[in-house]
């Protein structure tokens, strides 16, 4: 098993008495696909802003320890960082309408990103551009390099995040729901485009989802998060097909069926998901809660697929 | 494939404070605006007692001149206005500051009127001007953007071309204008009548030359509400538009027009100071804070007095009205936007 | 671009038709009085009001009337003043316009930079004593009256402390360029600096919404995930995006100053600019110099705001193709 690109261990955020990220440890191994799973709240976002050293919230408290390459990310300078960020990690956001600063053209914003980290001339820069836009399939890529980004439709402008993420070959892509904004035939392409460049260029790539599709066409690795918590890790066949978490189980649950019998209405969990406590997160809309759900389960498991749940072994393989 | 496992349960509905009452809270927790609130309340009461002022405590009538008057000053009586001293002696000094509330507090003008009533006397003229040519202006502001915004079309082609050329012409030039041609025949249209003299003209034009600062705003916003469903619910259950526009369209931008108020009324009680300082406001005798600044510029190096107590009034009331205005906008409706940031 | 351009003076054109359709109506068309004897000014003899009538056409149409009154203004220029028997309009506003555009350009250039600069410096700043000190100066800027500021520095500079600190203040006036660009910035020094405050304060509170908003933009996000400088962030994105509200609202306040705020400086710091020439009028209701200045004046304002705009597009590429 190869040396893991970005080991995270015991990550905790908090937002003066808000705990956003609680105890999270995960790992990347390089050139592996991992999909994070999870509902709005559920401090998967905040979670990877923390490992990038994103957040900027005035008392926000950041604790752990995260290892990407040998170095622990939280313990960089400033400088130091920066050099990392868009080099060795890039990342890219939800909303391609207001990623890209509107004022530059695309391609001054992806040599800008360029030249940040690499001694080379303008026009070495631009033409890097062109040729950017053209792998990630934006036509015409010798005009459209110098066009707005409101010239560019959603689709297209989230392939030139892609392309401005992709500049300096990042080891590891962080992508926090690139696909979310678009409309489905784009979502489809976009998760072409990204399984395609990790093919050629080999990067590992973190997909912060909620969607199960997505997690099912592109992870190789799934980890499901809830209340600021993992309650799930394993290779995407183990989750999908033997789920062990009641709340994977209702997750899994609420994706509609193209083939079989066809249910009236589509399962939903009861309840909206609460702050981290003391006890398991999930535990207020757990159909199988049990009295020792009042304390937090462990993440434990056998061979690489863990979960973070009391319920006896017969009980989590239904 | 795709599937949002996103789930929202419907929450208990708890019964909460209409917005309103939601904004009066959050304006209440705002320091700075209830200071800026306590001290409007304390001008208004000055300015409203500005008769017993003059009648109880100075004994003095601020309209009428007082050439041969004499006051008593540390036991000694002396000339209200005295022969200058300075340059040819032609010109009249007016007795300054007795710091004496009953009699020439903060001295005479150069008619020897007391500078303190007329302080508060014109204090109730500038606060009226500023305050009912606001009113009248948000009015008049509401139903043109409305309509504009509500109906589309030629109505609102041509009142977007008519704000917009407003909109370009220098406010002041505009008052000017207006001021130069009404101060000397009044405005006689169809069944309105105000006279030459009048403070209603002020406060008619300040009122006009403002109306695209307000309409405009409204007119965006109305337009946005425009394709909203709930707007286009009422149109489907066979609500007249007038209905509309009162039931669903009015109380919607109902709250900008609030944030507005205070804004405009500090706004054009400058403007009123403004024209009164360029002698095309208030007309004498009737007094404003901008015309005692007029009066006070011949006398700055001799009795300064006059012309800071007046500007100072101007500039408290308006930092007052501008501050709680902030604060309206910060409880109401953090986006609406003045022309620019005031 | 050039398309923009044509388009946007094209329709300056029209704003200023309609302004001056605007004009002439409210002088000659506003019911009550006889406008003859508007223009013939008070206590005008009979001989007077005739030569009026019969110079503005007050017999035959209104269109006429419009046209043969633009003609007095722009073609002919020989619109004359009937207070001051004789004097010839134009001229004197000609002579007026450079020490409005001194004025008012040399105020613009010291409240934009100190505006920006301030503004910047409140929002990159959040938190430290900058930031109230900059949100004050905007309160007071929208709330004191310009002409009442004029009336204390001078209290201060000519009088109270001219004998000692201030001594090296010339007195109230203009002292045009063919005296030297020291003497000129000298004696407007003042005047600029009253002016330019005010405005600097409500600038910099704006920009710094302005920043603040922008600082919480995905696009501010996505430039630190590219791993750029802070500084290359405020500067390069946070305030080159807020710098485009600000330039139009500029647009906006120039024309004002021209025909409003400076008006009043003028008159303060005894500028003989086309502001002082208004004033005069207004005080003994000179009507055709009136509606001279005010035309100019709107003129001059509506095309600054049309270059503002030609500039605001180069600023922000969304409006050139709109």
């Amino acid at each position: 098993m190869p040396e893991p690109l970005l080991e995270v261990s015991d990550l905790r955020i908090r937002f003066g008495g808000f705990t956003a990220v609680d105890g999270l440890s995960f790992s990347v191994r390089p050139g592996e696909v991992l999909g994070v799973v999870g509902e709005s709240g559920s401090g998967k976002s905040v979670s990877m802003l923390g490992v990038l050293g994103l957040i900027r919230t005035p008392g926000a408290k950041i604790s752990g320890k995260v290892v990407f390459r040998g170095r622990d990310l939280l313990a960089l300078k400033n400088a130091e960082m920066r050099a990392i960020r868009g080099r060795e990690i890039a990342m890219i956001f939800q909303d391609p309408m207001t990623a890209l600063t509107p004022v530059y053209t695309i391609g001054w914003q992806i040599a800008e990103q360029v030249r940040a980290h690499e001694k080379v001339s303008k026009r070495a820069a631009r033409d890097r551009a062109i040729k950017l836009l053209d792998e990630v399939g934006i036509p015409a890529p010798e005009q459209r390099v110098d066009a707005y980004p409101h010239e560019f439709s959603g689709g297209m402008r989230q392939r030139a995040v892609i392309a401005m993420a992709l500049s300096c070959n990042p080891a590891l892509l962080i992508a926090d729901e690139p696909t979310t904004a678009l409309d489905v035939t784009t979502q489809a392409q976009i998760l072409d485009l990204l399984r395609r460049l990790r093919a050629d260029h080999g990067s590992a790539v973190v997909m912060i989802t909620h969607d199960m599709g997505v997690v099912s066409e592109i992870a190789d690795e799934v980890l499901v998060m809830y209340g600021g918590r993992a309650v799930e890790r394993g290779s995407r066949t183990e989750v999908f097909h033997s789920p062990r978490h009641p709340y994977t189980w209702g997750l899994l649950d609420s994706v509609p069926r193209v083939s079989g019998p066809r249910v009236r209405r589509l399962p939903t969990i009861p309840g909206t998901p609460g702050a981290a406590g003391q006890g398991c997160p999930f535990a207020d809309r757990c159909t199988h809660r049990l009295a020792a759900c009042a304390e937090a389960p462990p993440l434990s498991g056998t061979a690489g697929h863990l979960d973070a749940c009391w319920l006896p072994e017969e009980e989590k393989t239904r | 494939m795709t599937a949002a496992v996103e789930t929202v349960a419907p929450r208990a509905a708890r019964p909460s404070a209409g917005p309103w009452r939601q904004a009066l809270r959050r304006l209440a927790r705002n320091r700075s605006a209830m200071i800026a609130a306590a001290g409007l309340v304390l001008i208004v009461l000055a300015c409203a007692l500005a008769p017993v002022y003059a009648g109880s405590i100075a004994h003095t009538d601020p309209f009428t001149s007082n050439a041969s008057g004499t006051a008593v000053v540390n036991g000694a009586r002396v000339p209200v206005l005295a022969q200058s001293t300075e340059g040819l002696g032609l010109g009249v000094t007016p007795i300054g500051p007795t710091w004496n509330p009953g009699s020439f507090f903060l001295g005479a003008d150069n008619q020897g009127r007391d500078v303190m009533a007329r302080l508060l006397y014109g204090g109730r003229n500038s606060l009226m001007i500023g305050l009912s040519s606001a009113a009248l202006c948000c009015v008049l502001a509401t139903l043109l953007g409305v309509l504009a915004g509500y109906f589309g079309g030629w109505i609102d082609a041509v009142l977007s071309r008519f704000f917009d050329v407003i909109w370009a012409f220098p406010v002041y030039l505009l008052a000017i204008c207006l001021s130069v041609v009404l101060l000397t025949s009044g405005l006689h249209v169809g069944p309105i009548h105000i006279d030459a003299g009048s403070l209603a003209l002020p406060v008619v034009i300040i009122a006009l030359i403002y109306v695209p600062y307000v309409a405009r705003p409204l007119r965006g916003q109305v337009i946005a509400l425009r394709n909203k469903e709930f707007l286009h619910a009422a149109v489907g259950l066979g609500a007249s538009d007038l209905r509309i526009m009162r039931r669903e369209v009015l109380p919607n931008v109902l709250p900008t027009v609030v944030v507005f108020l205070p804004l405009m009324t500090a706004l054009n009680m400058l403007t009123e100071s403004a024209l009164s300082f360029l002698s095309v406001g208030v007309q004498s005798p009737d007094a404003s804070w901008g015309t005692i600044i007029n009066d006070g510029l011949a006398l700055l190096y001799t009795r300064p007095a006059i012309t800071i107590a007046a500007g100072l009034c101007v500039g408290l009331t308006a930092v007052a009205l501008n501050v709680l205005g902030d604060g309206v906008r910060d409880a109401l409706d953090p986006n609406a936007r003045l022309r620019g940031g005031a | 671009m050039i398309g923009y351009i044509l388009r946007r003076f094209g329709a300056a054109v029209l704003v200023l038709f309609a302004i001056s359709v605007l004009v002439f109506l409210i002088f000659f068309a506003t019911p009550g009085v006889d406008p003859a004897a508007r223009i013939a000014g008070k206590n005008a003899d009979p001989a007077t009001l005739a030569q009026v009538r019969a110079s503005f056409g007050f017999d035959r149409p209104l269109p006429v009337q419009y046209v043969l009154m633009m003609k007095h203004l722009f073609v002919s220029h020989d619109l004359t003043s009937f207070v001051n028997r004789g004097t010839l309009v134009i001229p004197q506003i000609i002579d007026a316009v450079p020490v409005t555009l001194s004025l008012v350009v040399g105020a613009a250039v010291i409240w934009m930079v100190l505006g920006v600069g301030m503004g910047t410096l409140a929002g990159a700043m959040r938190g430290t004593l900058v930031d109230p000190l900059v949100m004050l100066l905007g309160v007071f800027g929208v709330s004191l009256p310009v002409y009442w500021l004029g009336e204390v520095v001078n209290l201060i500079t000519q009088k109270q402390l001219h004998g000692s600190v201030f001594s090296w203040v010339p007195p109230l006036g203009y002292a045009p360029l063919s005296q030297g660009v020291g003497q000129w910035a000298l004696h407007l020094l003042f005047p600029w600096l009253t002016l330019a405050l005010l405005y600097a304060g409500i600038y910099a509170r704006l920009l710094r919404g302005e920043l603040i908003n922008a600082l919480n933009e995905d696009y501010v996000r996505t430039a630190r995930a590219k791993g750029l400088s802070e500084r290359r962030i405020l500067i390069r994105h946070a305030l080159r995006c807020s710098l485009i509200p600000i330039v139009s609202l500029f647009g906006l306040d120039f024309g004002a100053l021209v025909g409003g705020a400076a008006l009043l400086t003028e008159v303060v710091f005894g500028l003989p600019g086309v502001g002082k020439l208004t004033y005069q009028a207004l005080q003994n209701l000179d009507l055709p110099v009136i509606m001279g200045t005010v035309l100019y004046a709107a003129f001059f304002v509506v095309l600054a705001n049309a270059v503002v705009d030609v500039l605001y597009a180069r600023l922000d590429p969304r409006v050139r193709r709109a």
